[in-house]
């Protein structure tokens, strides 16, 4: 293989990777701090680009929709952890993969009612149309832009988390619900707010994905199974290992189909069996007791 | 709890399963052809939810690649069926050994891990056997999978039966389910189901009551997958052909609703699942293009107001019935 | 007499802190031992390395002389060496019958029958009534484990140990969360093992006045080794202990 195919699919396989690490991020948070597997992120994470499609057919700017899009699902999210979530804290996990499930369905058909079954496209704003160097090579602005997005959300994260106030809170409450409790710390309400971030993240994932791709009803089942694929072999409730896993992931993907094309459905599920065979609870993952 | 519930109920137990006989052995005189099939498709789902159970709501571990049994019991009967010879007897065996041996080499990764790890490795594992029916198109015939598979007769000694008809292929099916079925049920009240139960409790502590407790979890992986492989194989020549859809992991999730709808703490559970399963489906799709909105919906309300299904839900009224609460 | 359990230079490390460190203790048959100790002084950890829940970094385990130290739970267990539970362990949706009866089928090797009906086998019927009638649940044999209330799961529990007929018998603060009515009971249960039934007892407790009133032998931890070892009286005279447990 050639520099310049090398740098290509790289290129290509941090694009994959840094929208799956804004998504799967988002899953691994609210697993760390409420404990809940989330299937319906998947679902959030379609609205987001279905969003995407409508603000910038309404509004004609796709930053208008950047902006609003991730913000319409953490809103939404506020509404599912509130009224769905919510009366089933502790439940076991099998119920809460079940339960959200159950969310998908209903809104992948409540998507298939507004905006029909056809494919539909989303294009980037055009100061981020065509091609720039990078590395050699010409590589799209946009895919660029999504790499910088997904670093730029993982400094994010990091620096709520560790650097302010509200993130010792959600620290505190994600490690003992009950002594956070006893700490004045509004448990229930740092659980809607991380809830809503995730909600936030899966739209973000959403509108960036958008222009990558086409539009379809089967986005969100496909976009879940991905994300959890990373988390799971990241280890659940990791961040950093949320990062590697879309890493992995995504280069995998990307080179991948250059040598078994055949195959590449069965790519990621090779590689998490590979990671849980060696490392039972993912590489970064703590066991749940 | 057994001596009690014995006593009192064995008798009208009895009568109840005597009658739920007579019943499926009456229905093809008083249905119409489209609804004696439907029958048959729904028993070969009862098959499938009932041993998906064993490990599910039995043993407490959540699988997502169940279908791939189900699959390769299917594409072993077929293929078996369609290009060596067409004896249904040893086609049938063909397809239950294959997703024995699946199951087993699979299961024997699957089972050191718990909870939501367990079901994602099942569900890699359940992934790669489909990508392997649907791209080895030279065994499989690709994405168009298995056409025509013929549906022989079946003779025993100088007996033949003819099993080509709407109602032969009924009473086969009947018949396997039947003892299938029985034999799931006893294992459910042996020694060795007792200690799946107590694996689903609390599988940390059976180690220490002296019980190599991957083995069992093991071999409730392997009767489990075994069984779906049962279903699997009469599938195929009920259906007449089948794809690799059928080993997609939406398959999988099937019997995952189905036992949640029933009950997945009491045996018949899965089997009042997959019927109601099915019958919402039918009644459901014909009405509306949107049958995802009412499965999800109907999910929704299960796990937050019917956790238990709803032959657990009667069970439940019954004991507190009888205990006088 | 050659000890029934032994430990040489047992060690666990968990990263950098040596939980157990080179532990080396023999153990006679039909003493009654107690291990007490500050928080965090490799009690637990010692019980864990010995039932097989972890495994020791270094050091050896014999049991009876044979080797133990890498030997699954399971494989202990069925040597003779039973486990009872800090916190209450059980499993919460069976009944107390059957909570009871799947360690009298796992100590007749019972488990693997796949198709004889459970309630057929009439010695486990009988040794599981048996049990519950000693354990004094037998009225209560219907109920799930998770309604009973805290001393009964306690007494589910010693009905577990029973079941399993050990030879060694380790005893995770029995009396943790009773009123003293029961742990006076549970004290007499306890020696009632240890005495009538000869069942050596390692026993980690937190009430000083059972410790004291029970022991044959009490070994004192603390940051992971053994600081002192001997009869109850010696403990008590012993600077060094009143040193861990006050000097903090």
């Amino acid at each position: 293989m050639d520099y310049d195919t090398f740098v290509l699919f790289f290129l290509n396989g941090l694009t994959n990777a840094m929208t799956l690490f804004i998504i799967a991020s988002g899953l691994s948070l609210i697993f760390g701090v409420l404990r809940i597997l989330n299937l319906a992120h998947g679902s959030l994470f379609m609205l987001g680009a279905y969003f995407a499609f409508q603000f910038t057919h309404w509004f004609g700017s796709f930053w208008f929709a950047l902006i609003f899009a991730p913000l319409v699902c953490a809103a939404i999210g506020i509404i599912i952890e509130r009224f769905l979530v919510r009366p089933v804290y502790g439940i076991h996990i099998t119920f809460q993969l079940l339960l959200t499930f159950g969310i998908i369905l209903l809104v992948t058909d409540l998507v298939r009612l507004f905006w029909g079954v056809s494919y539909l496209t989303v294009s980037e704003s055009e100061v981020l149309q065509g091609a720039t160097s990078m590395l050699g090579v010409a590589y799209p602005k946009y895919n660029l832009f999504v790499i910088v997005m997904g670093i730029f959300i993982g400094f994010l994260i990091w620096f709520l988390l560790s650097k302010t106030r509200v993130g010792k809170m959600v620290r505190a409450a994600s490690s003992d619900r009950e002594v956070a409790g006893g700490l004045g710390i509004n448990v229930p309400r740092v659980y809607t707010l991380v809830f809503a971030f995730g909600a936030w993240l899966a739209g973000l994932g959403g509108v960036l994905a958008a222009p990558l791709r086409s539009l379809m009803l089967e986005l969100d089942v496909h976009t879940i199974v991905e994300a959890f694929v990373v988390v799971v072999i990241g280890g659940l409730g990791s961040i950093p290992g949320a990062f590697i896993g879309s890493f992995l992931l995504g280069q995998l993907n990307a080179f991948g189909t250059l040598y078994f094309s055949r195959y590449e459905m069965a790519f990621m599920y090779v590689l998490m069996a590979v990671v849980l065979i060696i490392r039972p609870h993912g590489l970064f993952g703590e066991r749940i007791a | 709890m057994e001596k009690s519930r014995s006593i009192i109920w064995g008798k009208n137990r009895f009568y109840g399963v005597a009658l739920a006989l007579l019943a499926l052995v009456l229905v093809p005189f008083f249905l119409s052809d489209f609804l004696v099939v439907f029958a048959t498709e729904m028993l070969i789902m009862v098959l499938f939810a009932l041993s998906f159970n064993l490990l599910f709501g039995y043993t407490g571990l959540l699988s997502f690649g169940h279908a791939a049994y189900f699959s390769i019991g299917a594409y072993g009967t077929g293929l078996f069926l369609s290009r060596v010879s067409p004896s249904l007897l040893l086609a049938f065996l063909i397809g239950i050994v294959f997703s024995f041996i699946v199951a087993f080499l699979i299961g024997y990764f699957c089972v050191r891990l718990d909870e939501i790890y367990f079901a994602m490795l099942t569900l890699a594992f359940g992934m790669m056997v489909h990508a392997i029916l649907w791209k080895w198109d030279s065994l499989t015939g690709g994405a168009d999978g298995l056409v025509g598979i013929p549906r022989p007769k079946f003779s025993i000694l100088l007996a033949t039966i003819e099993f080509s008809s709407i109602p032969g292929y009924y009473y086969l099916t009947l018949v396997v389910v039947g003892i299938c079925v029985f034999i799931l049920w006893r294992v459910s009240r042996s020694p060795f189901g007792l200690v799946l139960k107590s694996i689903r409790e609390n599988h940390e502590r059976v180690e220490f009551l002296g019980i190599a407790m991957r083995r069992y979890r093991l071999g409730a992986f392997v009767i489990s997958g075994t069984f779906c492989g049962v279903a699997g194989a009469l599938f195929a020549p009920f259906e007449r052909s089948i794809a690799p859809d059928i080993s997609f992991w939406t398959k999988s999730a099937e019997p995952v609703f189905m036992s949640l709808l029933g009950g997945t703490k009491v045996f018949f559970g899965p089997a009042v699942g997959a019927s109601l399963f099915m019958y919402l489906r039918e009644i459901i799709s014909g009405y509306t293009e949107l049958w995802m909105i009412y499965l999800g919906a109907i999910l929704i309300a299960f796990v937050i107001f019917l956790p238990g299904g709803i032959l657990g839900f009667i069970s439940d009224k019954l004991n507190a019935g009888r205990r006088g609460t | 007499m050659e000890p029934i359990l032994q430990t040489q230079n047992l060690t666990k490390s968990f990263g950098h802190l040596m939980a157990v460190n080179r532990v080396s203790l023999d153990f006679k048959e039909g003493e009654l031992t107690s291990i007490i100790g500050p928080n965090g002084a490799g009690k637990t950890t010692l019980f864990n390395l010995i039932s097989g829940k972890t495994k020791a970094s270094a050091g050896k385990i014999r049991f009876k002389g044979d080797d133990i130290t890498k030997l699954a739970p399971y494989e202990i267990v069925r040597k003779g060496i039973g486990r009872i539970f800090q916190i209450t362990n059980l499993f919460p949706e069976l009944t107390v019958y059957e909570n009871v009866r799947v360690p009298v089928l796992a100590r007749k090797r019972e488990t693997s029958r796949l198709l004889s009906l459970d309630r057929s086998l009439r010695d486990v019927n009988e040794e599981t009534s048996r049990i519950l009638g000693l354990i004094g649940l037998s009225e209560k044999s219907d109920i799930t484990c998770n309604a009973l209330s805290h001393g009964d799961q306690r007494l589910v529990e010693t009905g577990v140990a029973l079941a399993l007929e050990p030879v060694l018998l380790l005893l995770d603060e029995p009396t943790g969360g009773m009123g003293p009515e029961e742990t006076d009971e549970m004290v007499k249960f306890v020696r009632g093992l240890n005495e009538n039934r000869n069942i050596t007892i390692i026993l980690v407790e937190h009430d000083m006045r059972v410790v004291f009133s029970i022991s044959d032998r009490i070994i004192v931890m603390h940051s992971g080794g053994v600081i002192a070892d001997g009869k109850p009286d010696e403990i008590q005279a012993d600077e060094r202990v009143k040193e861990a447990y006050l000097g903090r």
